[in-house]
């Protein structure tokens, strides 16, 4: 059995050539990319006052970058990637030790770089890395050895290291978002459940102190979100013309362009972190849960391809990415909702924004990566 | 353990984890989107139906129109109030039912109900829309009482444009209109009722800056639209005050003096700034305010003498003999005569069969270049023009701005023509000696401009590139091209101006030039000029012979009167230009009125206190006896 078992791992290892990977690329999943980036350029396009300029046309121009970008990375072999994960990841981590030292801040919160007309914030690529680094760690990781406390102990400095850099910035939201996609990287993996249970209880201990340490505007976002409407020019202002916009959508919306709160600007960065609130407004409720739906359909896609995988690296890191997108959606749309405190995180694919369309391509890539070689052969499980 | 069972193992493992991992997520999807539902939808108390009723109102804030300012910081134009009535659409039921009451308050005609119902159409819902501009006090009473009847209908204050100076600035200032589809850029502010653009002059040139950008205010309003309480109000940007350097003192002295058809051009000769610039007949700009009526458009569009039109930089004139500088400086530089070089005149001169004359019959006899531009001599200049050829003459005048966009801030402003071998030839006509001949004298087909004429006068004076220019200061900042070293020179060497100077300073000051009963009183120190006269009709060999005099012409046969002028002779400030249409001679009917302007330019202007950043009041010498 065991042989029949191997030769089937063996004769199931098709590179294919290029032409036949192109047509392994699953069509359907890209033209849904490009279904949202549509409705992305809708909502610029009523964001710029109802014109393509200033977003809406750069925001089609960087998709149309981020399918090349992302069909290339579909095509490269998923085992050069994963024997390029570690010096990825090292490389990331030396952008965000780079952008502590020389980067620009912006609203207290994110650093980038400048590449040329590209703002990058490494923090947004570092959670892609990541998610490539753990999964080269757990791939030929038997059952039993991801049982040992000791085998996990790199991994979780893996995660730590990055996050205590993000951190730093200060940014605490993609801290935390960076460190639960690394949770759910670990879950999958198959780290024992009450190891979670043990890491949480240590957290709900540490937390009271850690807000002792926490800046005042990240305390203020978070005293905002218990009472927002205890401050309403404050710090609460943002949420409260965001809900104020959504509950006046109604249903059916006010319609495409006569948004009142979008468009005499009582919504804040309207382009970008209340993208959705501004769909929402002009769409309605109906507008809002059929892009959630194709957001959705993009997650479902990504534990598709994990369960369809063949090697344990592609699994971990559709899961991983799976979870990132989902995290990125989950956040922007909870807060714009006034359900979890303003994080300015963008709505992936819909935002305004180069950096953030950039990673997630890239993300979608790799994602693809592990489709089109869902049956290579990596070698086998290690004890 | 196989290596198979192993995989097996952590595959299981694997599939259930994602599975418990990708529900999880579905989950928090469900989550948002019952969250959504919560606050689209369900959460009636609140937003819902805040929605419904439309309880919280946006409103956009027209921002205040800048002024235009004179160089003393009179006002030019400014904002009056307007009381007027506004429909929102978004707070009626029934728009056609709330006009229905209002014209049983306020009657309105047939055309106004067509357009207000036309323009809540095309706009926004939130957008007000006006239904009746300038109301009485009365009206206004009659609104207010029956306010709960008029749902959508509010009384608002606006502001409308005022110019104080009316028709005196028409020209520069220019005016304001309700802006018309094709002006609809994007910015939410010209979909205002009551909001005006710039049509002509400084108002077009600066609208942007004039205009300034809305605010607007977020309102908590009652079912019927009367106002609880204001939320939150974001402030526009009010628009910024423009300061142009005309002197309105000086525009209307200048303006009493002429009559129709006559255009003055006063440019501090430095700094290009336009002191004054005047063309009659003119209009009134408050007119157009409240939207023109068709009659009267008709009655300014069919007015042969054309006063919506600002002759001063849209009128085209020949320069007549005002382009004998230019000539004499082309056959300099070409080295085709030296200065001292005489010609002699004996009245006309022979090109084959054609014979050319001299306005002087009788001939000059020998003349250099000051001799003939002090007695204007035609002759000197036919044999000048035949030496040098039409296309070195044409690049002279380019550079004495003649013919090129001096890009003064007056939209439409004409370019002119000052023709070449290269233009004629492109018409598929032949450039003959002849020709050239005749644009030696500056007639032909030069179009030439009165502001392009006081610039080559200016540049004459300095030896600078000196650009006409109005705007002063935006938003109380000062704009550079105040000061005569902002312009390059022009290249020319200065004994060339200086001898052509000399030639228009013989012009007024010396026994025998042609506009010596012009010179400037003594105390407001020299001028140097240059008359000239057009011919608007070509005189026939059998009328000279038969002793033709122009007196005997109909008016708009006769020809036009020109003169240039800088002041004072060795330290110019002022450079004017003059033209009287149909006024027979250079002499006679625009050197006069040049001198009366310069009189009143020094009087004025000199012992005006200088505002800040003028250079008009320093380095003033002691008028030269």
């Amino acid at each position: 059995m065991s042989e029949v078992f191997e030769r089937r791992l063996l004769t199931r290892d098709r590179g294919g050539t290029l032409l036949r990977k192109l047509w392994r690329i699953p069509w359907s999943f890209v033209l849904l990319l490009c279904a949202l980036a549509a409705v992305g350029y809708v909502a610029l396009y009523s964001a710029g006052g109802g014109a393509p300029e200033p977003y809406a046309a750069k925001h089609a121009l960087r998709f149309a970058f981020g399918l090349v970008l992302m069909l290339s990375v579909a095509l490269v072999d998923i085992r050069l990637i994963a024997r390029l994960a570690w010096v990825a990841y090292a490389g990331g981590l030396a952008l965000l030790v780079l952008v502590l030292l020389h980067g620009n801040v912006g609203k207290g919160a994110q650093r980038w770089i400048d590449i040329g007309p590209l703002q990058l914030q490494p923090s947004e690529l570092m959670k892609i890395l990541l998610v490539l680094a753990l999964a080269a760690w757990f791939h030929r990781a038997s059952w039993k050895r991801v049982g040992n406390p000791l085998f996990l102990i790199p991994p979780a400095l893996l995660v730590l290291a990055p996050m205590g850099l993000i951190l730093k910035q200060p940014n605490l939201g993609t801290a935390l978002i960076t460190g639960m996609v690394g949770a759910a990287v670990f879950f999958a993996a198959g780290v024992r459940l009450w190891k979670f249970a043990l890491v949480l209880g240590a957290a709900g201990v540490a937390a009271p102190i850690a807000y002792e340490h926490l800046h005042d505007y990240q305390r203020a976002r978070i005293t905002t979100f218990l009472d927002p409407e205890s401050d309403p020019l404050g710090a609460g202002y943002n949420i409260i013309q965001s809900k104020i916009a959504l509950g006046s959508g109604g249903i059916w919306g006010k319609g495409f362009l006569q948004g009142t709160q979008g468009h005499l600007n009582f919504l804040p960065e309207k382009q970008t972190d209340f993208i959705f609130t501004m769909l929402a407004e002009e769409f309605g409720l109906v507008g809002a849960l059929s892009v959630l739906g194709l957001l959705l359909l993009v997650v479902g896609f990504c534990y598709l391809v994990a369960l369809r995988c063949r090697h344990q690296f592609g699994r971990l890191l559709a899961v991983g990415l799976g979870t990132n997108f989902f995290l990125y959606v989950f956040v922007n749309v909870a807060m714009v909702t006034g359900s979890i405190p303003v994080g300015g995180v963008p709505l992936p694919l819909i935002s305004h924004g180069g950096s953030a369309m950039l990673t997630t391509m890239l993300g979608f890539g790799l994602l693809l990566s592990v489709f089109v070689h869902r049956d290579a052969e990596f070698g086998p499980v290690r004890d | 353990m196989s290596v198979r069972r192993e995989e097996e193992r952590r595959h299981s493992i694997f599939t259930r984890r994602a599975l418990l991992l990708g529900g999880g997520q579905a989950a928090l999807f469900g989550f948002l989107g019952s969250r959504l539902y919560r606050l689209q939808v369900v959460e009636g108390e609140r937003y819902a139906m805040l929605a419904e009723e439309n309880r919280i109102s946006a409103r956009l804030i027209p921002p205040p129109r800048g002024r235009v300012l004179d160089r003393n910081g009179a006002v030019l134009a400014g904002n009056q109030l307007n009381w007027r009535a506004l429909l929102v659409a978004e707070q009626t039921q029934d728009v056609g039912a709330t006009l229905e009451t209002f014209s049983r308050i306020v009657p309105l005609t047939e055309q106004e109900r067509a357009r207000i119902e036309r323009e809540v159409r095309r706009r926004r819902r939130f957008v007000p829309v006006a239904v009746r501009e300038f109301l009485s006090w009365e009206e206004m009473a009659r609104i207010e009482v029956n306010a709960p009847d008029l749902p959508g209908i509010l009384i608002d204050v606006g502001t409308t444009r005022h110019y104080p100076e009316a028709e005196h600035l028409a020209h520069i200032v220019g005016y304001v209109a309700p802006p018309a589809e094709r002006d609809m850029d994007g910015d939410p502010l010209l979909e205002l009722p009551g909001i005006r653009v710039g049509r002509a002059g400084i108002e077009k040139y600066h609208d942007q800056v004039l205009r300034g950008r809305g605010g607007a205010v977020q309102l908590e309003v009652n079912a019927v639209g009367r106002v609880i309480r204001e939320l939150d109000r974001r402030e526009g940007v009010p628009g910024q005050d423009v300061q142009i350097s005309v002197d309105t003192g000086l525009q209307k002295a200048i303006r009493e003096k002429i009559g129709e058809g006559t255009s003055v051009v006063v440019l501090d000769a430095r700094s290009g700034e336009v002191l004054a610039m005047a063309s009659q007949p003119s209009f009134d700009p408050n007119l157009f305010n409240a939207g023109i009526s068709a009659q009267q458009w008709r009655e300014w569009t069919r007015n042969r003498a054309t006063p919506l039109i600002n002759k001063a930089t849209n009128g085209l004139y020949a320069p007549g003999s005002t382009f004998k500088m230019i000539v004499g400086l082309a056959a300099l530089e070409a080295r085709v005569a030296t200065p001292g070089d005489r010609i002699f005149c004996p009245g006309h001169m022979d090109l084959g069969d054609t014979r050319f004359h001299c306005w002087q019959r009788r001939g000059h006899g020998n003349l250099d270049l000051r001799g003939a531009l002090k007695h204007s001599c035609d002759v000197y200049f036919y044999e000048m023009a035949k030496r040098v050829g039409i296309d070195r003459i044409a690049a002279m005048a380019n550079r004495f701005g003649l013919g090129v966009d001096l890009e003064i801030e007056l939209p439409g402003a004409k370019r002119g023509l000052v023709p070449t071998r290269a233009w004629r030839q492109a018409q598929g006509k032949p450039w003959n000696l002849g020709d050239t001949v005749v644009h030696g004298i500056g007639q032909g087909f030069y179009q030439l401009t009165p502001l392009q004429l006081a610039t080559m006068t200016a540049r004459l004076a300095t030896g600078r590139a000196v650009q006409p220019h109005l705007t002063r200061s935006i938003g109380g900042r000062p704009v550079r091209g105040g000061r005569a070293e902002d312009w390059p020179a022009l290249g020319i060497p200065e004994r060339d101006l200086r001898l052509v100077r000399e030639g228009m300073w013989a012009v007024v000051n010396e026994e025998g030039g042609t506009a010596r009963s012009s010179r400037l009183p003594a105390q407001f120190g020299v001028m140097a000029g240059k008359t000239g006269s057009v011919q608007v009709r070509r005189v026939s060999r059998e009328q000279r012979e038969r002793g033709f005099k122009v007196e005997s012409l109909p008016r708009e046969w006769r020809p036009h009167a020109l003169f240039v002028a800088y002041a004072p002779y060795d330290n110019p400030l002022y450079a004017c230009s003059v033209v009287v249409e149909h006024g027979m001679s250079g002499a006679g009917a625009a050197a006069p009125l040049a001198r009366d302007v310069l009189v009143e330019t020094f009087t004025r202007l000199r012992t005006a206190p200088a505002p800040a950043g003028s250079r008009v009041a320093e380095v003033q010498g002691p008028p030269r006896p």
